[in-house]
């Protein structure tokens, strides 16, 4: 089985390669004009060049950096948050319709409200990043906790557990696992927030990197800013699954 | 209380509190104004028919990256579904690229199709593309394996077996696909406006910050809300009258 499995992918490896190959060869025969389309080649040159001798190693560390602080942030929130409004009826019924009204508006549109606010600066970038990623999070905080098993509580009750000693004990194991599908969206809607901050405020970073290529026609570095951030997304993603199932191992065993 | 005023308590209080802190600050800000200034100018903006142009233009971005990418993914998530080798096949080229996040190929589309409808649609498309495509290969490894065995046992040829089984048995988690990519067909349109289209709401709302009108900006970002909330409501409306019970399908994430 697992012979047949690495088969596969090295079948679609080759399919890949085949793509990229395809790419090389439109390059070459200059099927799509080289100003819109480098090759490969000189996407991926310009990517070695700009990790060993520029600086695009220093503006994708900018941009993880602000992804991460801005998506703890969140986070560190949203469960607070969530807790708060998931174990309390009174709480649920005052705010949850508002959360409805909010969820849907896209988080960019608060861009321009946090630049007359916070100015061109960090600050503004951290605040428009956190609340952007906030509302995953906090939405699935709060369906994590009101739809705890109710017989939970009552042990909980059963056993005189204090307030805090049953949101740290039963509810909040109980709704991890919405919890991190929550904060696993948070962490793209983060990049992608990260992105346009830095493209509109001029925060360093890969952002505002990708941008200026293309102001300035720099096809290839721009196409090596887009490949990072592809590999950005990608590795954060199978970083967090990674960690989702370590921290969830315990409700397959119990299955 | 009933529950329509309970779920207006905090709103109000919060717009009624702005109002009174702006108000009493007295001084002219850049940034903020009380919520009556913002009304007047939502107004103002709605009926002058500045405001429902620039709705129009995104909405027609949105709609029109949510076909196309709709359609594109539809059809690949068809393809992968019904024909597991090539997905197979495929899984490398569409892992490496699926994780580009959209707004970086928004210099990719200035450079090659310069600002207008189909730069913002192309981007709209793909980011749509991916959602559909995912749930479409979903839904199709989801379908019960006895109706598949009902079309052999009926000796259904391909097409009729895709037309009369495959197709309906997938439909409702491919309608509710197509309602999460609505959502998201949204927010991106708007993302690209802000970042770098001239046209449309976003670009509204960044021109109303530059230009220091603070109650434009704000009525924006209410007319944002709105469109927002709105769309959302009549997509989940459109859902349940599609399909009756069927709606409450539960979607695997």
């Amino acid at each position: 089985m697992n012979a047949r499995r690495a088969l596969w992918l090295a079948g679609s490896f080759l399919v890949a390669a085949g793509f990229v190959w395809l790419w090389q060869w439109i390059a070459d025969h200059r099927l799509i004009s080289p100003v819109f389309l480098p090759g490969p080649d000189r996407a991926w040159a310009a990517l070695v060049k700009g990790m060993t001798d520029g600086d695009l190693a220093e503006k994708l560390f900018a941009t993880i950096r602000r992804m991460i602080y801005g998506w703890l942030l969140a986070s560190l929130v949203g469960i607070a948050l969530g807790a708060a409004i998931g174990t309390s009826k009174v709480l649920r019924e005052y705010l949850a319709p508002m959360f409805e009204f909010l969820r849907p508006l896209p988080a960019s549109s608060i861009i321009p409200v946090a630049i007359a606010l916070l100015g061109l600066s960090e600050p503004m970038a951290l605040v428009v990043i956190a609340f952007g990623s906030l509302w995953p999070v906090l939405l699935a905080t709060i369906h994590g906790f009101s739809a705890v098993e109710p017989r939970l509580y009552e042990v909980g009750r059963a056993l005189h557990l204090s307030r805090p000693a049953v949101i740290l004990k039963i509810a909040l194991p109980s709704a991890s696992p919405d919890i991190l599908a929550g904060m696993r969206l948070g962490l793209t809607v983060a990049l992608i927030l990260s992105v346009v901050c830095e493209m509109l405020a001029g925060r360093d970073g890969l952002g505002n990197w990708i941008l200026l290529s293309a102001r300035a026609f720099r096809a290839p570095d721009l196409y090596a800013g887009v490949i990072l951030l592809g590999a950005l997304g990608y590795v954060s993603s199978v970083a967090i699954s990674a960690v989702e199932h370590r921290l969830l191992i315990w409700r397959d065993r119990a299955r | 209380m009933s529950r329509t005023a309970k779920a207006l308590a905090i709103p109000a209080a919060l717009l009624v509190a702005a109002e009174i802190a702006v108000r009493l600050s007295g001084t002219a800000s850049l940034a903020v104004a009380p919520p009556s200034s913002v009304v007047v100018a939502l107004l103002a903006a709605l009926g002058d028919g500045t405001m429902l142009a620039a709705t129009r233009d995104t909405l027609a971005c949105a709609f029109g990256g949510l076909f196309l990418g709709g359609a594109i993914g539809l059809v690949l998530g068809l393809l992968f579904g019904l024909v597991r080798p090539l997905d197979r096949l495929m899984e490398l080229t569409v892992e490496a690229i699926r994780p580009i996040p959209s707004v970086a190929l928004i210099p990719i589309g200035m450079l090659s199709l310069g600002f207008g409808y189909g730069f913002e649609i192309a981007i709209v498309a793909f980011a749509c593309v991916w959602t559909m495509l995912i749930m479409t290969r979903a839904a199709i490894a989801g379908i019960e394996p006895r109706l598949l065995e009902v079309s052999r046992a009926l000796r259904l040829s391909t097409p009729q077996r895709i037309f009369k089984i495959v197709i309906p048995a997938a439909l409702p988690r491919i309608i509710v696909a197509f309602r999460l990519a609505a959502g998201f067909a949204l927010v991106v349109a708007v993302t690209v406006e802000i970042a770098a289209n001239p046209q449309g709401m976003g670009y509204g709302i960044l021109i109303a910050q530059q230009s220091l009108s603070p109650q434009l900006m704000l009525a924006y970002l209410l007319w944002i809300g709105l469109v927002g909330y709105g769309l959302n409501v009549l997509l989940s409306l459109a859902q349940k009258k599609l399909l009756g019970r069927a709606a409450m399908v539960e979607v695997r994430r």
